[in-house]
């Protein structure tokens, strides 16, 4: 069941490509737009790099966090998964990780040319992408609570904004601060080892409240 | 002797306990606020480092403590709400989140004021001031979350879950915003060296901390009793109290 989930969203995810190219599109545009505003100066961009693609990043998982239980719940799938004899959050956990499958991963690819563009250096590109791997999957296991919540509610687009991105905070510091460590030449290890603790923090937790926001929502 | 722990659980019976309350926190607090302004104006001494300026700290101390212990409460109140299903709990976390929010912006607006003739600057992204702006978007979430909710059983569950989710963070958000103040090393200003406190001042402030505890109970229960009103509204009782004119 829980594979079927995946194999289903993912196979929904092939079968609308441009939701995914958005998702993407937004990321690069949104990271290509700082060097326009603040000037095209090297050192500059440098060290604003990390913080620009990692709030970048932050603010396209958010962006796609509403196509994670929608369609769903509109056609009425997610209540026949309600009633399943399955466990939910099992299900949701499913529905998440395809969810970064599909808008996370792309910009975990995607931000090394990102980084190319601030120019930065090699072994903080690789440490951009490591921070960027273990992290994304978090704001979409957080982002799933916010979803849930807001589900079918006028104006959740903004609501889910409004409640996800203050818990997003401890991850876009570590992130960022992963790739600074590096470029200032500190052992950054202890940053990814906080952000892998979140992981596994929220992999216990986070499906297991967003199943019950996702039955308080749908009651 | 059998108590009946939960009578007061009945938003009727509360309504009418509320409304006995109200009068004496209310009078509670501003007997100490009065004193405490009194205190914190005239009989303190003036600081021989930061000068008059400091007065502020008997506004912003009781601010920001009420501001944190608040939203704990707040948080408490909606999880017995979602645990035991009771009413009156999750409306208690309705009534608590304005205050608390009013608190927060209270301690953030003071201490900007207090930061200018210290610090030189309105605002340093120092690691307590940055949590509690965290703390006054959370504050907001928990009160747009159900804001958007037309149905009050679904609002109370689902802003339950996020105060609850808030609170679990809280800690982690304020250690994470410390680590990184410490790492950027920008503020180059410390707030965490207390200067031993007179204990006039100790005293004044005390009291103003209390008077805001007063205050808030008062608020607090007063808007209570509205949201009781509004979502009663229904019921025989409050039919009753509108037939005899008293809402």
């Amino acid at each position: 069941m829980f594979l079927w989930i995946i194999k289903r969203d993912l196979l929904l995810a092939v079968r609308r490509r441009s939701d995914v190219l958005i998702t993407l599109f937004f990321f690069v545009i949104v990271v290509s737009l700082f060097p326009l505003s603040v000037g095209p100066e090297m050192n500059l961009l440098r060290t604003m790099a990390p913080g620009v693609v990692w709030v970048a990043a932050l603010l396209a998982s958010m962006l796609s966090l509403n196509r994670m239980f929608s369609s769903d719940y509109q056609d009425g799938t997610l209540e026949q998964m309600l009633i399943s004899p399955q466990s939910l959050s099992f299900l949701v956990l499913g529905k998440t990780l395809a969810h970064w499958l599909v808008t996370g991963l792309p910009l975990v690819l995607m931000a090394p040319v990102l980084g190319i563009q601030y120019d930065l250096p090699g072994d903080a590109l690789f440490v951009l992408v490591i921070s960027l791997l273990i992290g994304t999957p978090v704001l979409s296991l957080i982002g799933a609570i916010g979803a849930a919540l807001t589900l079918g509610l006028r104006g959740g687009g903004v609501l889910v904004s409004l409640l996800v991105l203050p818990l997003y905070i401890p991850i876009l510091i570590f992130g960022s601060g992963a790739v600074e460590a590096n470029m200032a030449g500190v052992d950054f290890a202890a940053h990814l080892s906080l952000i892998g603790a979140f992981f596994f923090v929220s992999l216990v937790f986070a499906p297991w409240v967003a199943a019950w926001s996702l039955r308080v929502s749908l009651e | 002797m059998a108590i009946n722990w939960f009578k007061y659980s009945s938003p009727a019976s509360f309504y009418s306990l509320a409304g006995k309350m109200i009068p004496l926190f209310a009078a509670a607090a501003i007997i100490l606020l009065i004193m405490g302004l009194y205190v914190g104006f005239f009989v303190a001494p003036t600081d021989f480092q930061q000068g008059e300026a400091y007065r502020i700290i008997f506004i912003h101390v009781p601010a920001a403590w009420m501001s944190m212990f608040l939203y704990v409460v707040m948080a408490c109140w909606a999880g017995f709400g979602l645990a035991f299903n009771t009413r009156l709990s999750s409306m208690m976390a309705t009534a608590i989140a304005p205050t608390g929010a009013m608190f927060t912006f209270l301690a953030l607006w003071t201490g900007s004021l207090w930061g200018k003739p210290m610090w030189g600057t309105w605002w340093v992204w120092d690691a307590r001031l940055t949590s509690e702006l965290i703390l006054l978007f959370l504050y907001i979430g928990f009160m747009s979350l159900q804001a958007a909710i037309d149905d009050p059983r679904r609002a109370d569950k689902a802003g339950a879950i996020i105060a609850l989710v808030g609170v679990v963070n809280i800690p982690i958000i304020y250690f994470s915003v410390q680590w990184w103040n410490t790492l950027h090393q920008g503020a180059s200003v410390s707030v965490n060296q207390a200067p031993a406190m007179a204990s006039t001042m100790l005293m004044g402030m005390l009291i103003m901390v209390f008077a805001s505890w007063m205050y808030s109970i008062a608020v607090i229960l007063k808007r209570v009793r509205i949201i009781i009103l509004e979502r009663e509204s229904h019921t025989a009782w409050v039919a009753e109290l509108q037939k005899e004119g008293v809402v």
